[in-house]
């Protein structure tokens, strides 16, 4: 199993859904977050003084897939949330040791 | 002089604007500062004005309004006979010898949301570091010392009334006198830790703002203290003049970052207000235009340049708005006032040169005493109490260290 943590831009958040519903992928964690990248931010301006903004808001989404699911689940995220601009955000994949459902108690890829 | 003759419509005109001044303080000043400032010191931002708002009325009931408005104690004009201490024998049926058509009663009322405001305008410069308990010291000391002799002096029948220097609505009484201790208050207080200005709920600060024009109507309008044409002509002057000011202000945006500002934009309606308000009973539209198109360039000017180039912390920029903006509408009264507006003033352009010079000497006069007796109030105060709250509590926010509540429970 794979853990797909992507951090992408809040205005996506809603195509993203919708598109890893159409793939069958229900089950996502969201939570707003801040943070920066290599731009360093963005330039707000209050009575004509100029302030680097470098905490930007974004969401990050976190993901739980079977292996085989991985692929297309971030082919399916880079697709909706890109723009080309500076600020799409970042994907990272690591692997899951275990995965357990509360409710009953069942362990792996079934509980997933 | 008119009759002392009871008129309701110019009772009920009178009771309206109170209320109306009222709710530029609690809650147009305190919201359109509470958006500015960040968002562990809101409720503390906020606080200022209301608790400025509430000593300020108990004072003016009990000595301030005798002190300000009594018939002159002195030769010289200087404070008035505290004629009527703790509010005792004036009879609800009694009329104001200053406005002889509306009882004493609603004159007191409406001069009282003045004082409060002009307090409440000051914390502007000083909030995210003033102790709240100074703060408080403060308010009692200085609408005593401050406010209550300028307001005699110019509105009250004192010296600079008699001298025939022109302020409607309160351009040097209000606004430049709070300017100025702001001013010197935030130079005693010395400069924030973070002196960044991000303001952390604009929003608030839009609706401050566009109570604070509403409720202008009632401080520039209701400064006829009549209800009848010059009420009219004060009413549109004012919203004349702040229009000019939040397009000037617009346009300086523009050509100065290429994008226009919301902040920007209110901050000059805000100085358009200021600038008309010793203007707004004896000036044209015509010449409100001008006065409001002028004073975003002041005003604009002091914030983005001198402050930065004298290094004091003005949080908010009261000395920016209210003091460079009330000086230049008190400058600009004597310029422009219209005799066939209000017998009352003729300025320079309608062959009364001498009226810049009375204007002039109310501004040197507010600067010197307003400047003067604020850094004397506010040195006792910071040798006694301290003036400036610790850096820890500076750090992490004044509204969990000194009142223990904090504005967002997210």
């Amino acid at each position: 199993m794979k853990e797909i943590i992507a951090i992408i831009r809040p205005e996506k958040l809603e195509q993203v859904k919708i598109a890893l519903e159409e793939i069958s992928c229900h089950g996502v964690t969201v939570t707003e977050v801040k943070g920066r990248g290599r731009q360093l931010g963005i330039t707000e301006s209050y009575r004509g003084s100029d302030y680097r903004i470098d905490m930007l808001p974004k969401t990050r989404l976190e993901i739980i897939v079977k292996d085989e699911d991985a692929e297309e689940v971030i082919q399916t995220i880079v697709k909706t949330a890109q723009t080309g601009d500076i600020g799409d955000g970042k994907i990272f994949i690591s692997p899951v040791e275990e995965v357990i459902r509360i409710r009953t108690g069942e362990r792996g890829e079934g509980a997933v | 002089m008119v009759d002392p003759v009871l008129n309701s419509g110019d009772t009920a005109w009178m009771l309206v604007s109170t209320a109306l001044v009222m709710l530029m303080t609690v809650p147009g000043v305190a919201l359109f500062y509470g958006g500015l400032t960040k968002k562990v010191n809101v409720l503390n931002t906020i606080f200022l004005s209301l608790i400025a708002f509430s000593t300020t009325s108990i004072i003016w009931v009990l000595y301030g309004y005798q002190f300000a408005f009594g018939t002159n104690l002195d030769p010289w004009g200087l404070i008035g006979n505290p004629a009527n201490l703790l509010f005792s024998g004036i009879d609800v049926n009694t009329l104001s010898t200053l406005a002889p058509t509306i009882p004493e009663t609603v004159y007191i009322a409406f001069q009282m949301v003045f004082a409060a405001i002009t307090l409440a305008l000051i914390s502007g410069a000083v909030v995210e570091r003033m102790k709240f308990s100074s703060w408080i010291v403060f308010s009692v000391a200085w609408i005593s010392l401050v406010y209550v002799p300028i307001a005699h002096w110019v509105w009250g029948g004192g010296w600079l009334a008699h001298l025939g220097a022109l302020d409607f609505a309160g351009g040097t009484v209000v606004h430049l006198n709070a300017g100025i201790a702001a001013l010197v208050l935030c130079i005693l207080l010395g400069r924030r830790k973070d002196t960044s200005l991000l303001p952390h709920h604009l929003g608030y600060s839009v609706i401050g703002a566009a109570l604070l024009w509403f409720g202008w109507f009632g401080f520039n309008a209701g400064s006829a203290l009549t209800a009848g044409g010059l009420a009219g002509s004060a009413f549109i002057v004012t919203n004349t003049a702040t229009a000019a000011a939040m397009i000037s202000w617009v346009i300086i945006d523009y050509i100065k970052t290429g994008k226009p500002t919301l902040l920007g934009a209110i901050t000059g309606a805000i100085a358009g207000l200021v600038a008309i308000t010793p203007a707004a009973g004896f000036v044209t539209v015509q010449a409100s235009i001008i006065i409001g198109l002028a004073t975003s360039v002041f005003s604009y000017f002091a914030i983005s340049w001198l402050k930065g180039k004298l290094g004091y912390d003005d949080a908010l920029d009261v000395f920016g708005v209210h003091g460079v903006s009330g000086a230049w509408g008190a400058i600009a009264t004597g310029l422009f006032a219209a005799p066939f507006i209000n017998s009352l003033g003729t300025g320079v352009f309608y062959g009364n040169p001498m009226q810049i010079v009375w204007q002039l000497i109310d501004i040197a006069a507010v600067i010197v005493w307003s400047g003067g007796v604020t850094l004397i109030i506010a040195k006792i105060i910071d040798v006694v109490m301290g003036l400036r709250v610790e850096d820890k509590e500076e750090i992490e926010g004044l509204d969990t260290n000194l009142h223990e509540e904090s504005g967002y429970r997210i």
